[in-house]
């Protein structure tokens, strides 16, 4: 770590800890001013070699507080110039980064707590399709597997979700889902997607999945009609199975309004212990420990093209990547102390 | 004996910048512009035929001067005259290019068509994929306005098609063209001095140059170049996506999000005085926004836009002058900003 250049600012001793993720926020903002020479002989402690000590020299401090006001102000410019960039898609790369990430982090490092497995089953370059059982009325599982994918994945890959068509019809939401880089969940999508390379990120089973009763967690439902195979054999883009534990908790869907749903044109209303009951206040999810496992990645390159149009063959698929998934589930549900810890 | 040209639509700027251009083409020898009212602009010494397109005059004009390749401009979305009226414009898109196919098919000299669409084919809804392809079906076919007059016509073009085999049918369907002297809705949208906008929703938006429009046109007409095919159906425009938001900044010109029946009934308002024209289907536009794939324009039709979608609107903001919030403004003050910093003082 010789080249983590890093100036803490604030007295916290826990952005020790976060060295690591303080390398990447700094290595994004624009110009960094040269480091200052270590003063070991005014650190009372070795400090580890990540992170220089801030406390005990309050100019360090400042000058790390302007790089980063320089950093906002440079970002700031970008932004209300429109002098940024934005794929097909309408992907912002650098909102994602800078803002929505920042949002989702805490949540996801904080409240979830989420532990991530088996990162080294998505490629480090290249098309791969993660297939993600879905969960907890609303659809956070999706957003904390990106930050998982985005923060612990060594290339920082951004996970390109696909949504219901649901998200692409509500305001406000459709336009922060295209900035942050999901598109409409059909197979032209994904597939053009997956020939660029990126990593896709798939929920099956939608609203079936995320909107079942509480009694019914952790069991998976029936995977659509397996478009996502088909896909991923024509794209030649590995299956990555995943399985996501935690997120059925956070909403425990008790009761689903029918009435509700078809008058809000949802596909359910969802009726929690808190919701609607304590109003806004039981919207705010349950803080329960989140595990993300990536299961060992299923190529579809030993397939030939034709294979895309073998019926028997994506409903296999299909099922294997559903048992690989809902086996996991068990698995981690037996490993799992408590739900909240 | 060189090839004779005829162009429908020349009163348009556009019309008439492909008449001027096609004519310095070494093997046309003739070429007639048409319209049913006559051009401001010079055409560069082509004859000029006042003609309505709706009338069957125009097989007529086909027969007498042996013409082998038309070029149908005359589909718009916004009427020439500013006062001019919707039913108009709409008769002359759909009745004009079912008079002017009539024509075609009973004039053996005709050999290569080429009509001038637009990507509004393919409507915009929140249930389309983020990129049309030209095979893409619309999940809601567009219902009423321009949009539904493209798709008409090219039922019509199709069905020609169909019916003379031997002709060369190209059809282009233009991204939103911009340019010094492009007419179009989207022109028209960005020179006001606020741009009403849907709140929730940052449509992208994909641009063509005029420059690049009068190119590939010219490209349809002629004879296919080498390891290239210019009959079908073509996306065409430039590279990349601005989102509305952008655009917007780019332009200097500050946004006011209104809550959609709002723009509806703002967009009847200012069409009724006259300023713009916010049809139906242009406020679906600037909600879901568009995007198509142009592979088909650079691997068959061999056409590489010299503009991308971001160059053409930087020079649409050149030519229009810095809005009411000039980015430059708004990013000297932020550098003024970081320069009272100590730390940026350092550095800069």
């Amino acid at each position: 770590m010789a080249d983590a250049k890093v100036i803490p600012f604030g007295e916290d001793p826990r952005t020790r800890r976060k060295g690591q993720r303080a390398v990447r926020t700094q290595r994004a903002q624009a110009p960094l001013q040269p480091v200052p020479p270590q003063r070991d002989e005014e650190q009372p402690v070795a400090e580890p070699p990540v992170v220089e000590a801030a406390g005990d020299e309050p100019t360090a401090g400042a000058v790390g507080w302007e790089q980063r006001l320089a950093g906002g102000l440079d970002f700031l410019r970008r932004r209300i110039t429109g002098d940024y960039e934005v794929d097909d898609f309408g992907f912002d790369e650098e909102l994602t980064d800078q803002v929505l990430m920042s949002l989702l982090r805490p949540m996801y490092e904080k409240y979830f707590r989420v532990e991530v497995r088996g990162m080294e089953n998505i490629p480090r370059t290249g098309g791969a399709l993660i297939v993600a059982n879905h969960s907890g009325t609303v659809p956070l599982d999706g957003l904390m597997l990106q930050v998982a994918v985005h923060d612990h994945h060594p290339a920082n890959r951004h996970l390109r979700l696909l949504a219901a068509d649901l998200v692409f019809m509500l305001p406000v939401i459709s336009e922060l889902a295209r900035k942050a880089g999901h598109t409409l969940a059909c197979a032209e999508d994904a597939q053009r997607l997956l020939e660029r390379g990126e990593v896709v990120g798939v929920m099956p089973e939608g609203f079936k999945g995320i909107g079942k009763p509480f009694s019914e967690r952790y069991k998976l439902q029936r995977f659509g009609r397996g478009g996502f195979v088909s896909t991923a054999l024509r794209a030649r883009a590995p299956i990555v199975p995943c399985s996501i534990v935690g997120a059925e908790e956070t909403y425990p869907m008790v009761g689903n309004s029918k009435t509700l749903a078809r008058l809000l044109g949802f596909p359910y209303f969802p009726i929690t212990p808190t919701f609607p009951l304590l109003g806004p206040l039981g919207a705010v999810p349950l803080p329960t420990k989140w595990t993300i496992q990536f299961g060992e990645p299923i190529p579809t390159d030993v397939y030939p093209p034709e294979a895309a149009d073998d019926p028997m063959l994506m409903f296999n698929l299909t099922d294997q990547v559903r048992e690989t998934i809902q086996h996991t589930l068990y698995k981690l549900l037996v490993r799992r102390r408590s739900v909240f810890f | 004996m060189g090839r004779v040209v005829l162009v429908t639509g020349v009163a348009r700027q556009l019309g008439g910048r492909f008449v001027r251009r096609i004519q310095r083409e070494p093997d046309v020898d003739r070429v007639i512009g048409v319209d049913a009212v006559a051009p401001e602009h010079h055409l560069g010494g082509a004859e000029f035929v006042q003609a309505d397109i709706r009338q069957p005059t125009i097989g007529k004009l086909l027969a007498e001067h042996q013409v082998d390749t038309v070029v149908h401009m005359d589909i718009n979305g916004t009427p020439l005259n500013p006062r001019g009226s919707r039913t108009a414009v709409k008769e002359t898109n759909v009745i004009g290019t079912m008079q002017l196919l009539g024509a075609c098919q009973k004039a053996p000299t005709v050999a290569r068509l080429v009509v001038k669409s637009s990507t509004s084919v393919y409507g915009s809804a929140p249930r389309d994929p983020a990129v049309f392809t030209e095979t893409t079906p619309a999940k809601s076919l567009p219902s009423g306005g321009f949009a539904k007059d493209t798709v008409e016509v090219e039922g019509y073009v199709r069905g020609f098609a169909r019916r003379r085999p031997d002709v060369a049918v190209s059809v282009l369907r233009f991204a939103n063209v911009l340019g010094p002297c492009a007419d179009s809705p989207l022109a028209e949208y960005f020179a006001l001095p606020i741009l009403p906008t849907i709140i929730g929703f940052d449509p992208r938006l994909q641009f063509v140059h005029e420059d690049d429009a009068i190119e590939v046109l010219r490209i349809a007409a002629d004879e296919p170049r080498r390891g290239t095919l210019n009959s079908g159906t073509f996306n065409i425009a430039g590279d990349g996506v601005l989102l509305l938001s952008q655009a917007s900044r780019r332009l200097g010109r500050p946004t006011l999000p209104l809550l959609s029946p709002t723009v509806t009934w703002l967009g009847s308002v200012l069409r009724s005085v006259g300023i713009t024209d916010f049809s139906p289907e242009q406020i679906r536009l600037l909600t879901h926004g568009r995007v198509v794939d142009t592979t088909q324009m650079r691997e068959t039709l061999g056409f590489v836009p010299r503009y991308s979608t971001a160059e053409v609107f930087t020079n649409y903001a050149r030519s229009h002058g810095p809005g009411l919030l000039p980015p430059e403004a708004l990013a000297r003050t932020v550098d003024q900003l970081a320069a009272a910093l100590p730390a940026g003082a350092g550095q800069n």
